[in-house]
């Protein structure tokens, strides 16, 4: 079993809908520590030292998000800025974060065709994570491609934001009980609720 | 009675007059006094005789002078300078008398005479010079500080000078003062009668009073004073402490100012120094003033005309070679350019020191009463001519130097100084971050009590009420770069940011408010920041509260930063309509106002469903399904 550390940033929580649910239902998951960085981290005094003792307590950090400007929002920003140091998570003796995972759950407002080259964003999801995919890199975390909610805002009926959420609480207990498949998943630019389940089956 | 009324009136109507005036045309305090002394003594003849005597009192200005000096002088700071005071100063004295002693004797004196007066001129006026420095702001350039180090030396050369002068006496004018009968009411003195070994050991008992007294006994002793909260006592207090030193001090045959100097330095880093300081400096002030009259008005304007070929020439070769000499002391000892000058020509006169050992040759048959009169007249002239130099140096010498060197130096910005008016619970809590920032601070308290209480915690705090302008002067009023007034006294905090305001209008000042309305006023007043002094922990309050009501903390944190934006935009507004004669619940349009921005705030605070324009509802909102 692995120990899983949920990283949830989310700066409006009472306009969110997706992220809510997600963020509530992922704290009733057994064996999973959940942080809400905006209810720890009101005024942005993040405690490194504490931040640096989960991290390393833990095996897998999901980072859990909405998209804000093809970026983390702000506060998880400054998470990243401050608790990877230098000689901790890079650099000389940067290596305490070395074989950790990091996974990535997260929900955009832009709709799957608009991240496309012919779509408005012009570019792929996975071209705005760059960034986060080469700190992983520099810190020698292993990357897993991201959960995805595509048009969160406003093409999510119910059903599909209660099977988003329903597969993210398996994903997370997939990651803990090490039912998936590393190999065929790390090939994947990123999936979505309906791959999840298929992934599950073939790892099991 | 009336006439020492009259004579009182006479000095100090004289100085009233003329040191204005003589500040006004730019000649400096000094020069004003002496003008008076002229005026009022020979010139007029409104005094006379009684001079003499009255320079007796005024020389204890100078013993004051040098207590405050002292007090501006940590132990530190004097240990630094040994190698200024005793190789700058140690060098003047025996040169300058040297090349003055030779050039008597190739006037045509005998060795002995020869030797009085080269001592007699070797001396610079501490008073003179010392004044001028601090009124000029020069005190702490390179070249004021060499010029206070030979001063020190010179005060304390003066002591075995007292010593020598006596074993040069000639014979043949003792024989006079004899055979006339004359007998000198000798001074009161604890060595009458005691060995030498013993001398040296009560002289050596009585310095270390000083210096431990002062380190042990002066703190319980001003908090004593200082819990009666009546400022006349601890004046009374600061003059018992100074003149008793002096007494001690002359009554084993030291010189006075130089005891007093050395309890300034043990008092330097007292708690109540800026108190001491404040209340002996006026004295000090009028002291020295009246000195420099008595200078002045002595002038024997019979002599002076008979021989003023020979004083003007007299004193102009003593400038002459004093200068010589010290420029090639500044050489050795690589001053800058500018200070080199400052340094020559601030210590080129004869000193007040000159005065009461010229007195003493004559009186031990040293040198003839003829000729100590015209050599009185040169020591006398040189003073008068100090501030001329002063101004010379100023005026012709120094924007000349500083144009030069400006390209050749970096400015290195001085360390922020701070003063810290109260030290309860709200100004410790602004020292402790000053300190910890790096930062010097000067911490006022008018609470002994409190003073002590965190001088167990290590906080060092200086006694006084900073309500009292001389007090933030001696504080440094004139220096600092920030004033924070932190007391919980409302009309004392108006008084302070007022004056501090009004004596500096660059200076930042941090003001405590009671509530809103003090907040106006002291806006008023002119200081930059205003703080309530519960506004911030009241909001913090406010912030658990919504906490505890389960808001989640970043939305708590929104309410609280919409409500105080508006909060301030709601002080603006009223602060207009505010007027400090009418009482707020008196003025109909600050009632209003204030009721409608009360009103405001809350919209503000609270969602506004419809628009994006409440202050929290508007971060983070996404567009709604329906626009997209």
């Amino acid at each position: 079993m692995k120990k899983i550390l949920v990283l949830y940033a989310h700066p409006a929580q009472r306009h969110s809908r997706v992220n809510s649910a997600m963020a509530a239902r992922a704290q009733t998951l057994d064996d999973i520590t959940f942080v809400d960085l905006y209810a720890e981290y009101p005024r942005f005094k993040i405690d490194v030292e504490r931040e640096q003792q989960r991290l390393l307590q833990h095996d897998v950090i999901v980072l859990q998000f909405p998209m804000m400007w093809y970026s983390t929002p702000s506060l998880l920003k400054e998470w990243q800025d401050l608790v990877l140091e230098y000689g901790f998570a890079y650099g000389e003796g940067g290596d305490k974060l070395a074989g950790k995972t990091l996974a990535l759950a997260i929900s955009t407002g832009g709709s799957k065709d608009a991240f496309s080259t012919t779509g408005y964003q012009q570019h792929q999801l996975p071209d705005f994570l760059t960034p986060l995919r080469q700190t992983a890199h520099l810190c020698q975390l292993h990357c897993l491609p991201p959960y995805v909610l595509f048009g969160a805002l406003s093409e999510t009926n119910d059903a599909d934001l209660n099977r988003h959420v329903d597969c993210y609480c398996q994903y997370l207990g997939g990651l803990r009980d090490q039912r998936l498949p590393a190999d065929s998943i790390g090939t994947l630019p990123y999936f979505e609720a309906h791959q999840l389940t298929t992934l599950l089956e073939t790892g099991a | 009675m009336t006439g020492v009324l009259l004579q009182a009136f006479i000095y100090l109507m004289a100085a009233v007059i003329a040191v204005p005036l003589a500040k006004r045309l730019g000649l400096g305090s000094v020069l004003g006094y002496l003008m008076a002394g002229i005026v009022i003594g020979p010139l007029l003849g409104f005094v006379g005789d009684e001079t003499q005597e009255i320079q007796h009192v005024a020389e204890f200005g100078v013993v004051m002078m040098l207590f405050l000096v002292g007090l501006e002088l940590e132990p530190r700071a004097l240990w630094a300078m040994r190698h200024k005071l005793l190789g700058l100063g140690g060098l003047q004295v025996a040169l300058t008398t040297a090349v003055i002693t030779a050039l008597a004797m190739a006037l045509g004196q005998v060795w002995s005479i020869s030797l009085a007066i080269g001592l007699v001129f070797s001396l610079s006026s501490t008073a003179i010079v010392l004044q001028s420095l601090n009124e000029k702001g020069w005190m702490k350039t390179d070249g004021g500080q060499s010029s206070f180090s030979v001063l020190l030396f010179q005060d304390i050369a003066v002591i075995p000078m007292l010593a020598l002068i006596p074993l040069l006496a000639l014979p043949e004018l003792q024989e006079a003062a004899h055979s006339a009968g004359e007998s000198h009411g000798s001074e009161m003195s604890l060595l009458t009668g005691l060995a030498g070994w013993q001398a040296a050991v009560v002289t050596l008992a009585a310095v270390a009073a000083v210096v431990v007294g002062g380190h042990f006994l002066s703190r319980p002793l001003f908090q004593f004073v200082a819990l009666a909260k009546l400022r006349e006592v601890f004046t009374a207090a600061a003059l018992l402490l100074v003149i008793g030193i002096a007494l001690l001090m002359s009554l084993v045959g030291l010189s006075p100012a130089l005891g007093t100097f050395l309890a300034g330095v043990v008092l330097a880093n007292s708690e109540f120094r800026h108190e001491l300081e404040s209340d002996i400096d006026p004295f000090k002030g009028l002291l020295l003033g009246l000195f420099f009259i008595t200078v002045g008005a002595g002038i024997n304007f019979d002599i002076l005309f008979a021989n003023v070929g020979t004083v003007l020439s007299l004193t102009i070769t003593l400038i002459a070679i004093k200068a010589g000499v010290l420029l090639l002391l500044a050489k050795v000892f690589k001053l800058g350019k500018s200070d080199t000058w400052l340094f020559a020509l601030s210590l080129a006169q004869a000193g007040e020191f000159g005065f009461v050992l010229l007195a003493l040759t004559v009186q031990n048959s040293v040198i003839p009463a003829a000729l100590a009169d015209t050599l009185l007249l040169v020591v006398a002239f040189s003073m008068l001519l100090t501030p001329l130099l002063f101004i010379c140096y100023e005026k012709f010498l120094l924007p000349r130097m500083e144009t030069e060197q400006q390209s050749g130096n970096d400015a290195i910005p001085e360390k922020a100084k701070i003063i810290i008016a109260g030290t309860g619970r709200y100004g410790q809590i602004i020292n402790r971050m000053l300190l910890s920032s790096g930062y010097e601070t000067v911490v006022l308290d008018i609470s002994a009590e409190t003073i002590d209480r965190v001088a167990r915690f290590g906080v060092q705090t200086y006694y006084g009420d900073a309500a009292r302008p001389d007090l933030l002067h001696a504080a440094g009023l004139h220096e600092a770069d920030m004033l924070i007034v932190a007391i919980d006294d409302r009309e004392r905090t108006r008084e302070i940011v007022q004056h501090a305001r009004r004596e500096r209008p660059d200076i930042h000042i941090v003001a405590r408010a009671f509530d809103r309305l003090d907040v106006y006023k002291l806006f008023q007043d002119g200081a930059n920041d205003i703080i309530r002094e519960t506004f911030d922990s009241a909001v913090r309050a406010g912030r658990s509260a919504l906490e505890g009501l389960n808001m989640h903390p970043f939305e708590a944190e929104k309410v609280v930063h919409a409500f105080v934006e508006s909060d301030k935009s709601a002080m603006r507004q009223l602060a207009e309509v505010y007027d400090p004669e009418i009482p707020a619940h008196e003025n109909t349009a600050y009632v209003e106002l204030s009721k409608r921005v009360r009103d405001e705030t809350e919209t503000a605070v609270r969602s506004s469903q419809s628009a994006n324009k409440g202050l929290v509802d508007r971060a983070w909102r996404p567009p709604a399904s329906t626009d997209l």
